[in-house]
């Protein structure tokens, strides 16, 4: 078994650490910071359904637009409260989540990628289309602005109540049933889990997740939703980021949070990253080298530290997806 | 039996319907000119399509996995085929130079980066892919990127005059070209000992490798001849572009997806099939119903596909997967 921090050390740690972050960081270290937090909700949401449900999606983009556009026009149209938009923006999402699920997880495996491809694509072409409601290319902008701590504080206050949320969810019988569809359906049907119940469960819980991370995500850029944002780059840096963050720990996923948080903020002046080709290159390669190393994603490093310190060859726990991929 | 039997009715019912469209094609062609033309220029971008929609499909077959990194792959042997081109080979030295180079370049990333992760999960496979296609972009981008740059069309502009009916030289040459790389894969897979052994590598690879198939090798080579299948496609893109762009194959494929789950990502004829029936309808709705927006064409095939596969999950041509619960 592994050994690491107990949770009542590691959780209240982080927790502690960022309660401070804003008093020290300067005003763009700390909206970095609250960008980090932004993508710790959808990173978090996402590992949901990859890491713990097994299934794959490459369309989560689609439900951060959804819940950034949620929130956007509300604040736009009605003046809502910010806050109650990220509520309003996880319902809807949870919902969308629900409905696409429902026919998309008859498919499995690379069918299901595509479908979820399928959306990633399209959503970001609707407010094209209805622009009058959604402000076209223009996209929409909200009268209300927020300053980078409050941005901070949203962003984080979410991600803790949604971690909770999660570690409930996952601790108990829905988790349970969550990992048994992973890790083999046909055990999973055998000991009475209804597969399909359950993947479209981890579906829709995982779009409300990104859901409020689109709205948290509009915020943090001054109130403003436009198509752009939303592209299928987006969606490919969730799966990338859950897939960096391996399976089910704390540090995996603030680190993969990290991971597509900070790089894209990287300043010009640094060389080799600071350009936009350079930080391809770099993802690009950390991404391969991170699935070729470290089976386990970053979550997977300190096991992996000791089992080579160890001289053993053993592999960390591979985040597996045997049953729903292959046939 | 019985289900056998109704998986048969299903198939000729959907060659029927094919072959319907098919006849209802040609019969407005031959009452209008606009449709002709359109049809023509349809039914050779869809062949673009299901070439680079036979290069995911020879890899999905072998290893279930989609390789999101094909259009990039397919874009970057363009560039090189443009690098060459300014090194002073003409056009269709340069094409079979990058021929060989796609197919080494394949075979070479099959063995480095995803012959490790190949037996870990799809997931990490399929992630692996999508770091290629970032890693791609931003290689092309650091050795290419900044300033415009085009391929000399060696088609020209000029249009034949069939009965009428104007068709560019390219649409001939596009289509003329990715049969022939077509004809070449499967004239590979039905006729040579290594055709037939990359076939039984994919079906059953335990079976396989206890009949001295070397699976790995196969695998390898299916790579190379998917990425070479892609760079005919990249090339014969190419031309239909105003200059060269890293983000140019990144619609074709999304075209290429669509035509590969259409026609079920099992069936290389499928993928075809599905290229051409994409291609028309995607010419044809850009000619006929204003209404289809550019923005809408995207998620108007996505919806169609989606459809489809609600219907029949496996495509039109795939197979029925037997699965035991």
């Amino acid at each position: 078994m592994r050994r690491r921090l107990p949770a009542v050390v590691s959780v209240p740690g982080v927790a502690g650490v960022l309660v401070v972050l804003p008093f020290i960081l300067s005003s763009y270290h700390t909206f970095l910071a609250a960008e980090v937090g932004v993508f710790f909700v959808a990173v978090l949401g996402l590992n949901i359904l990859t890491g713990y449900t097994g299934q794959i999606s490459i369309g989560h983009g689609a439900f951060m637009a959804i819940g950034g556009y949620t929130t956007a026009v509300m604040s736009r149209d009605h003046h809502t409260n910010l806050i109650l938009t990220i509520l309003v923006a996880f319902a809807i999402c949870f919902v969308v989540g629900l409905l696409f699920g429902l026919p998309a997880l008859r498919l499995s495996g690379a069918y299901l990628a595509l479908a979820t491809f399928a959306l990633a694509i399209s959503v970001p072409q609707l407010p094209l289309q209805w622009s009058r409601y959604l402000g076209g290319s223009g996209g929409v902008q909200s009268p209300e602005t927020k300053g980078n701590v409050w941005i901070y504080g949203a962003a984080w206050s979410v991600s803790a109540v949604l971690f909770l949320l999660a570690w409930l969810i996952l601790r108990g019988r829905v988790g349970r049933a969550f990992r048994a569809v992973r890790d083999s359906e046909i055990a999973a049907v055998a000991s009475g889990v209804e597969i399909g119940v359950y993947k479209t469960l981890a579906f829709g819980i995982s779009a409300a997740y990104c859901g409020a991370a689109g709205a948290l995500f509009v915020i943090a850029s001054n109130g403003f939703a436009q198509p752009d944002q939303f592209n299928v780059a987006l969606s490919l840096q969730l799966l990338i980021g859950a897939a960096v963050a391996g399976l089910g720990s704390l540090w995996g996923i603030l680190a993969g949070a990290a991971f597509v948080g900070l790089l894209p903020n990287i300043s010009p002046s640094v060389p080799i990253i600071g350009s936009e080709q350079g930080r391809d290159v770099v993802y690009g390669l950390l991404v391969v080298l991170v699935m070729l190393v470290l089976p386990g994603g970053l979550a997977g490093l300190p096991a992996r530290l000791r089992s080579l310190r160890r001289g053993l060859n053993r592999k960390s726990k591979p985040v597996k997806l045997r049953g729903s991929s292959s046939q | 039996m019985e289900r056998l039997k109704t998986a048969d009715v299903g198939q000729v019912a959907i060659a029927v319907v094919l072959l319907a469209g098919a006849i209802a094609l040609l019969v407005c062609s031959l009452g209008s000119t606009k449709f002709a033309t359109s049809t023509v220029a349809g039914v050779a971008l869809g062949l673009v399509y299901g070439s680079l929609a036979l290069a995911l499909v020879l890899i999905y077959q072998a290893t279930h996995v989609i390789n999101f990194a094909q259009g990039e792959l397919a874009m970057f042997t363009t560039y090189i085929a443009y690098q060459l081109i300014q090194w002073g080979l003409s056009y269709w030295e340069a094409f079979f130079a990058t021929l060989a180079i796609a197919f080494l370049l394949g075979t070479v990333l099959q063995v480095a980066v995803i012959r490790p992760v190949q037996h870990r999960s799809v997931i990490a496979t399929v992630i692996v892919t999508v770091g290629l296609f970032i890693l791609i972009d931003g290689v092309v981008n650091w050795i290419w990127g900044g300033s415009f740059r085009s391929l000399p069309s060696p088609f020209g502009i000029a249009s034949y005059d069939v009965g009428g009916v104007p068709i560019e030289h390219l649409w001939v040459w596009q289509a003329g070209v990715v049969l022939a790389g077509l004809a070449g894969v499967w004239a590979l897979f039905r006729f040579t000992k290594l055709g037939l052994a990359m076939r039984a590598a994919a079906l059953r690879p335990a079976s396989a490798a206890l009949a001295g198939v070397r699976v790995e090798v196969m695998l390898a080579i299916g790579w190379g001849l998917a990425a070479l299948l892609g760079a005919v496609a990249g090339l014969m893109t190419e031309p239909s572009q105003y200059f060269l762009d890293q983000a140019f194959m990144q619609p074709i494929l999304v075209y290429a997806f669509a035509a590969a789950a259409l026609g079920g990502l099992e069936s290389p004829a499928g993928a075809v099939v599905g290229g051409i029936a994409i291609g028309v309808l995607q010419t044809l709705m850009v000619g006929y119903v204003p209404q289809i927006t550019s923005e809408l064409q995207l998620p108007l095939a996505f919806a169609l596909i989606l459809a489809v596969l609600l219907v029949k999950p496996n495509g039109l041509f795939g197979r029925r997967q037997v699965q035991r619960v």
